[in-house]
């Protein structure tokens, strides 16, 4: 087979690592806020025993889903400006997992706005499922694809042109490896015992005890899938000493949250979760140093690189410059937002819906 | 069907779809901020109801633009990878710019502004909805930004190592003079759209509840009364403010796209002076021209502002491409790609001329369409008039938003199929611009199934917005700052 070598791109390295590492923070903004609402929409159906239970956990997450959701958008955008060969490469090279990620997003975003637009029953059922599956299947493929990205995604140039492609493709049956599949649970497990965390911590009465007893049995399967992840990916794909220490760390935070659930203590069960989603995805965008979460075909090195994909000189500065000003004001208003939201509410908050049909926003 | 076929029409399908939603997001925010603050400043309860009325239309709309708008992020590297590839220097800023500036202002303020009734004091809470609706102004500048580059690329040069297009300056992105024109434009055309919204809606009310009986029928019939005319005047004068800027557009683009003009005529042959068809009826390619109507000077005005101007025509045009292609053109980019796009080869220079021709002449007309309908409630409604119920006042009040909804729909697809064979005008042809690893097979299943989410979504769509509709003006409490912790919210999903 003819391959083309791809030439680097002339941007300095210090800039190509600087935006692989912010669009690693983007992720991992994404994952740690997302992933508890992908976690509670998750549990809507099974936690809520009644019509009002199941509005206290929507409204958990309703002033902020959509203000965390931009993160992945961002994060899309961003990997489009800074490495277009990676985005190229990586949203045709995942075509239909890309397409599961979409359809997942389409019905869980609908169900949130419209599920309270009509009373009838049937109706809020049909949305509070849609909302729980279409949580659950991007969870599963971010699950399946952060594994495959830790293996690289075998790529190779197309004909004489300058764009790389999966190879074989369509490159679909191959993601779900013992590996793959080990991952996709493994994100289930962790975001459902994140959001079940959330929820125990935003809310009181009945929703948060049986948000508490459900994680700390979550937590343990969260817990055991974490670990032989965790060790698995350490061994398949060695990153040194420090892959260990964040392995130590992850487990740690699991361990953690799992212990202060019991306790009793909402807050830094939450935290050690979140410290968790930040360990486990800084260790495996290590991984994904330089080869972008590619590999070269037969187990060679990735021929495309975040030296040899990444956009000029010129755009990389330009963007520094935008986020340094912009990241830091998103971060003051988002902060801002979970202020003003931070109460706990159970279901004594919740208004009527025949009372005052008209008065929502 | 090819892929790429197939990939066209998938964006066709998607993006068009998801226009449906952008106006009204656009333009419609910004209305309810102006009635939420007549109703702070004034305290005047008629305000309150019609903020929360319109309100409530506006984010069961927001929501369908949200969740089909991911779509098209995503759609650029799942079924134009060469292309994004090709242009991610230039065109994947203004998309990571649109997230960090826009998507995140909109969706966090209008979080606190749905959730945060009872939250926030007053003002603060007024504050959370202009935040939202100018991120939605931010977004637009940044995607039109974008799109105008697609069709004008300035500011870039053709790096042949690396087979790609470079920014060299986002300043002349930014101000691209297609930008520049078509911001303000799409922009009028949104106010034109939820101008005809709110007059739609309101003056059917209007209608429907004739002479006021009782006291709660009066305050009904006088914030619908308002509310119409308030619709009426922010159409009209977008449409005025939409056709001037589509006047200096048409220079623009007669200059920068020179067939793209001559398609939107179908115009084979150079004249001078040049004329404008109505109407024609032609071959099914466009190719013979069987019967017109023709206005005189007039296409000679739209494309050089001189009644005695020259329109080159189609065949002119090609034999220009066929000679020289590129080779002279004063863009940078377009000039230094020319010998690789003569190695890519164009098999066909003419867009598809049925398409332009008509989408052109059904833009304006809806527009025009809007607008007479506009002028024609502000005379019936004069002099606290009341318009007559009936099928013929609701056929109207139903096309006083959908002709300028389905007017930006042609807008678009004129501006975009008008582009063609072109993705990157004179640059990158779009039959070069798919992913090559992606199968016919795919992108026609994904289609299909986008079809029938999207078909499903519109019927539940529709049915809540007819819903709301019906329902009518909310009766509301005045909202204050709750302190009680157990206190039922005053908005809760």
């Amino acid at each position: 087979m003819h391959l083309l070598e791809i030439p680097p791109t002339g941007a300095p390295l210090t800039l190509q690592a600087l935006w692989f590492i912010l669009i690693a923070v983007l992720w991992i903004g994404y994952l740690v806020l997302e992933g508890f609402d992908y976690g509670v929409g998750m549990l809507i159906p099974f936690l809520g025993r009644n019509e009002k239970e199941k509005r206290v956990i929507v409204n958990t997450i309703g002033p902020v889903w959509d203000g965390n959701e931009v993160w992945l958008l961002t994060a899309g955008g961003a990997t489009f400006a800074a490495f277009p060969a990676w985005y190229a490469t990586l949203f045709s090279g995942l075509y239909l997992p890309l397409f599961l990620v979409l359809v997942g997003l389409i019905i869980r975003g609908v169900a949130f706005e419209y599920r309270s637009k009509h009373p009838e029953a049937k109706w809020r059922n049909a949305f509070d499922w849609m909302a729980s599956i279409g949580s659950f299947l991007v969870t599963l493929v971010f699950g399946v694809g952060f594994a495959n990205f830790i293996l690289g995604l075998p790529v190779a140039t197309v004909g004489d042109s300058h764009l790389f492609a999966l190879t074989p493709s369509p490159y679909f049956w191959q993601l779900f490896s013992w590996f793959g599949l080990l991952g996709g649970v493994t994100l289930v497990a962790l975001f459902l015992f994140h959001g079940s965390l959330y929820l125990a911590l935003k809310t009181k009465g009945e929703v948060h005890d049986r948000a508490v007893a459900f994680a700390g049995k979550v937590g343990l399967v969260a817990i055991g899938l974490g670990a032989i992840f965790l060790v698995a990916q350490n061994l398949l794909h060695p990153t040194g000493l420090l892959g260990w220490v964040l392995l130590v760390l992850s487990a740690a935070g699991l361990a953690s949250a799992w212990w202060f659930n019991g306790k009793g203590r909402d807050g830094i069960a939450f935290v050690s979760t979140t410290a968790t989603i930040l360990f486990v995805a800084v260790g495996i965008f290590l991984t994904m140093w330089p080869g972008l979460g590619f590999a070269g075909v037969d187990g060679a090195p990735s021929p495309l690189t975040a030296m040899n994909g990444s956009s000029s000189e010129l755009t990389l500065t330009l963007m520094t410059v935008a986020a340094g000003i912009f990241v830091p004001i998103v971060l003051a208003y988002t902060a801002w937002t979970y202020t003003v939201f931070r109460r706990r509410i159970g279901v004594q908050n919740i208004p009527d819906d025949a009372a005052s049909p008209a008065l929502a926003g | 069907m090819s892929a790429e076929t197939l990939a066209r029409w998938q964006f066709g399908i998607t993006t068009v779809y998801h226009y449906f939603f952008v106006p009204i997001t656009i333009a419609l925010s910004m209305l309810v901020a102006i009635l939420q603050t007549i109703w702070v400043r004034t305290g005047n309860e008629k305000f309150l109801r019609l903020t929360k009325f319109f309100g409530k239309l506006f984010l069961i709309n927001f929501a369908m633009g949200v969740v089909t708008g991911i779509v098209q992020e995503f759609q650029f590297g799942m079924n134009w990878s060469e292309y994004s590839r090709f242009v991610g220097d230039i065109f994947g800023a203004p998309l990571a710019l649109e997230a960090l500036l826009a998507f995140f202002l909109e969706s966090v303020f209008l979080g606190l502004w749905i959730f945060g009734w009872d939250k926030l004091p007053k003002k603060v809470h007024l504050m959370t909805i202009w935040l939202a609706a100018i991120g939605t102004m931010i977004s637009s500048i940044f995607i039109l930004a974008a799109n105008s580059w697609m069709q004008n690329p300035v500011g870039a040069h053709f790096n042949a190592a690396n087979d790609r297009a470079e920014m060299t300056s986002l300043l002349d992105v930014l101000t691209n003079p297609v930008a520049l024109v078509t911001l303000p434009h799409v922009l009028a055309a949104a106010y034109l759209t939820a101008g005809g919204l709110v007059l739609g809606v309101a003056g059917w009310h209007l209608a429907k509840l004739g002479k006021p009986d009782t006291e709660q029928q009066e305050k009904d019939a006088s914030a619908y009364r308002w509310a119409t005319k308030f619709g009426a005047w922010v159409l009209l004068g977008a449409g005025a403010f939409t056709l001037i800027t589509g006047d200096i557009q048409g220079k623009i683009m007669t200059e920068v796209q020179p067939m793209k003009m001559a398609a939107a005529e179908a115009l084979w042959e150079t004249e001078q002076p040049a004329s404008f068809s109505l109407f024609t009826i032609g071959t099914l390619d466009g190719s013979q021209e069987v019967f017109s109507i023709k206005v005189p000077y007039v296409l000679s005005f739209l494309a050089t502002g001189d009644v005695n101007g020259k329109v080159y025509g189609i065949n002119d045009l090609v034999k220009k491409m066929e000679t020289e292609g590129f080779t002279n053109s004063n863009l940078e980019l377009q000039k230094q790609a020319a010998d690789r796009l003569a190695k890519v080869g164009v098999t066909d220079w003419v867009p598809n001329l049925p398409v332009t021709y008509w989408s052109f002449r059904l833009m304006m007309g809806l527009g025009f369409l809007a607008m007479a309908i506009a002028a024609w409630v502000l005379w019936v409604t004069r002099k606290g008039g009341l318009p007559k119920p009936g099928a013929a006042w609701t056929a109207l009040m139903f096309a006083a938003p959908l002709a300028p909804l389905f007017g930006n729909s042609f807008g678009w697809i004129f501006t975009e199929m008008g582009r063609q064979p072109f993705i990157v005008f004179g640059v990158l042809p779009t039959m070069s611009a798919a992913s090559p690893g992606v199968s016919a097979f795919e992108v026609g299943l994904t289609m299909v199934l986008y079809t029938v989410i999207y078909g499903a979504l519109a019927v539940v769509e529709v049915g809540l917005l007819m819903h709301y509709i019906k329902l009518g003006l909310p009766d509301v409490v005045e909202p204050h700052v709750l302190t009680d912790e157990d206190a039922p919210l005053t908005f809760a999903y």
